[in-house]
């Protein structure tokens, strides 16, 4: 029993949190608000030479063979950030299964591409009705009547949706099942693509953590810094609680965040169970510590001036998805019961 | 990451198991918080040590197994899942002996660590009195310097268990020219001594759990002072980290609450609202989450992290995780819920409205969660003090 990550680990996160550091400040998730994603591209780039992106694709595929373990830190560093577009889906769930399913066409085409992180990727699974990041992205793969379809986004159907993080493209999709983009018949999909679930939803619990942490030290900073009465409102017990049951909360379900990563990545029996739990709990945690964070900022958290309001939009966002509270506490129900 | 057991600790745990399925008692002991429980808990205690299990974590010298942390929280998962009764000697092996561990002598680790874990000598903590709760602080209980040792004088009172214990530890002001944090000894003294008076406190759930001590000029040997002069409050805050922390309360004993809030809730499922299904998931699932954080607190230990102030957070979570576990239990038994132990139709024995008044002290014990939040807001987040 050693619940750690090594030093390879942490390295990797150093990286990417460096590079969010410097380059993906609030202001670049401003702008992506408003439409303009050049910022937010050029951080994108700078992420992929890095080799974070294609990382989950195989040495001979010309990434790094990482696990589940090896992501989960990066991806709480994009949730810290909050990182637009769509990073987790392409670097945990669609670079993997490309490389699974992906025919040999559509491998010589793609695959190289987007282990390069040259391409943004989302998968939309079956019963997913609305796909996020859709309008972003260069590549959709999909799960239809149990099969795998690889679908460039320009021959797409699309009809956008708006969703309440403004950093978050949304869309109905709709396409013609051709051969050209049917994934491989050869092996069973079905299995390929429930371990691809898996991963979507231990990476949103990843970046609902990482969201968390951020909104946490926004408020203690602001809960020093803002003063009333003749002293920094922190100092108010009331206030100190409430940040205080925010962090419990937060620290509670990371380690779950982390098993259901290991769980995932040695293929443990109750992966399905662990996951659940880690997507519950960072969920969870996360809206909790975002209802704490508006009230302790007060009238200024209230606008859309202060930062405040575009982690809490993406907490909001991605609690509902990859398996929204009611789902993940009837899977454990049905684990345990 | 390994979230696996090793070879070792598989080994570890089948070796508990099979000794704790061939003699914990069939039948349970009535409360080790009343005095004929007591006396049978100590028999126990005793079975515990002779088989090298009473305090697994310790040097072998001193009765233990060397084990490791982790292999410490596989003992305590297999004892709760073994139902073994609560162990009476907890405020020695769980709160003092750390004390000891860090700051105590050669001389008093040999005299008493054994007689400790073997239940000879039985424990009592001494720390809160009358106008010093939270405020630990304020404490007024004296000691005087006599040639050799020191007088004891003053009241503590929420001693658990001190009404049949043979001794007790807390800190004294041996300092008069100071206050508050400064000028404070932590001592050990008897609770037999001329000029002691024990008076047993009935609590909540009815045990005689609590005792107050009255000291009048109790005398104290220089060897029963836990380390310098002057330092105790340093060495009572070393206490509170394992008492808030994992020794206390490790993960397994809220497993154990939790697999039989599960089985209870099989019998009684179909006459339930549908919302407690939820709540039973929780509960579980909480468990869980003491569990990983658990290991992932251990793991830093072993590697030689401090834990400090963290410790707080455990606290909070445990005390509050206890007691909505337990509200669910009640919820499911419904209108018996108020049957109490010894009541013929009681489900399972009543057990669920005791564990429910002892979960109702978590909160409060061991500092208030109110105290534990201001820590962690102060010393975690880094919040102004005022």
């Amino acid at each position: 029993m050693r619940f750690a990550f090594n030093s390879d680990q942490q390295m990797l996160r150093d990286t990417v949190r460096d590079v969010l550091r410097r380059e993906c400040e609030p202001e670049v998730v401003r702008r992506v608000w408003e439409g303009r994603w050049e910022q937010a591209d050029r951080v994108w780039r700078t992420l992929a030479q890095t080799g974070v992106i294609g990382s989950a694709a195989s040495e001979e595929a010309g990434g790094m063979g990482l696990d589940a373990v090896d992501l989960v830190l990066p991806l709480e560093e994009a949730g810290y950030a909050a990182l637009p577009g769509p990073f987790a889906e392409t670097m945990a769930v669609g670079v993997p299964l490309l490389e699974a399913l992906g025919g040999d066409e559509h491998k010589s085409r793609w695959l190289r591409g987007a282990v390069a992180g040259e391409l943004k990727i989302v998968v939309v699974f079956e019963e997913d009705s609305i796909a996020p990041h859709a309008p972003v992205v260069d590549l959709v793969i999909a799960q239809r009547n149990g099969a795998g379809y690889c679908i460039p986004a320009s021959e797409l159907r699309m009809s956008e949706e708006r969703s309440v993080d403004r950093s978050r493209a949304l869309a109905r999709i709709g396409f013609s099942p051709n051969d050209r983009y049917l994934m491989r018949t050869d092996v069973d999909s079905q299995p390929v693509f429930a371990l691809a679930r898996e991963r979507a939803i231990v990476a949103s619990a990843a970046l609902l953590i990482g969201l968390s942490r951020r909104m946490l030290d926004m408020t203690v900073q602001y809960a020093k810094d803002r003063v009333q009465f003749g002293q920094p409102i922190g100092a108010q017990q009331a206030v100190k609680h409430r940040l205080a049951d925010g962090l419990i909360e937060q620290e509670f379900a990371r380690p779950l965040v982390y098993r259901a990563a290991w769980s995932l990545a040695t293929r443990q029996p109750d992966l399905r169970c662990a996951g659940s739990m880690a997507k519950l709990y960072a969920g969870e945690a996360a809206k909790f510590v975002a209802k704490q964070a508006l009230q302790v900022h007060g009238a200024i958290g209230y606008t859309t001036e202060c930062d405040l309001h575009m982690w809490m939009k993406r907490v909001w966002a991605l609690s509902g998805a990859n398996g929204d509270a009611t789902y993940h506490r009837r899977r454990v129900g049905e684990h345990i019961l | 990451m390994d979230l696996e057991f090793n070879e070792q600790e598989r080994a570890f745990r089948t070796e508990c198991r099979a000794w704790l399925e061939a003699h914990v008692p069939r039948s349970p002991l009535p409360s080790g918080d009343t005095r004929e429980g007591f006396a049978e808990h100590l028999r126990w205690e005793r079975q515990l040590f002779d088989a090298g299990w009473a305090a697994v974590s310790w040097p072998e010298q001193y009765g233990g197994r060397a084990a490791s942390l982790v292999e410490w929280l596989i003992f305590e998962e297999e004892y709760h899942r073994a139902g073994a009764p609560s162990r009476v000697t907890q405020n020695g092996i769980f709160l003092l002996a750390p004390t000891l561990f860090e700051f105590g002598t050669d001389e008093q680790k040999d005299r008493i660590l054994r007689s400790m874990a073997r239940g000879d000598v039985t424990w009592g903590q001494a720390w809160s009195e009358p106008n010093a709760g939270s405020d630990l602080a304020s404490l007024r209980s004296t000691a005087r310097r006599v040639d050799g040792g020191w007088r004891l004088s003053g009241q503590k009172t929420w001693s658990t268990r001190a009404a049949f214990c043979d001794m007790a530890y807390g800190p004294f002001r041996s300092d008069p020219g100071q206050t508050r944090h400064r000028g404070l000894t932590y001592f050990m003294f008897p609770l037999h001594a001329d000029g002691v008076t024990v008076r047993g406190v009935d609590r909540l759930d009815g045990d005689e759990g609590f005792a107050e001590i009255f000291l009048e000029d109790v005398f104290v040997s220089d060897r029963d002072v836990i380390g310098e002069v002057g330092r105790g409050w340093e060495v009572a805050m070393a206490t509170t980290s394992s008492e808030r922390g994992l020794s206390l309360r490790s993960p397994g004993r809220f497993m154990a609450v939790a697999t039989k809030l599960i089985e209870l809730y099989r019998r009684y499922q179909s006459s339930c609202d549908p919302a407690i299904r939820d709540q039973v998931v929780r509960a579980w699932m909480d468990a869980e989450a003491y569990r990983w954080f658990t290991f992932q607190t251990v793991t830093r230990m072993m590697h030689g992290e401090a834990i400090g102030s963290a410790s707080s957070m455990n606290k909070v979570f445990w005390s509050d995780m206890d007691v909505r576990t337990h509200e669910t239990a009640l919820e499911i038994i419904g209108a018996l819920q108020e049957l109490d132990e010894g009541s013929a139709s009681a489900i399972d024995r009543g057990q669920w409205m005791k564990g429910f008044e002892f979960a109702l002290a978590g909160p409060i014990y061991a500092g208030t969660n109110e105290i534990q939040r201001n820590i962690i807001a102060e010393r975690v987040l880094g919040l102004p003090r005022r």
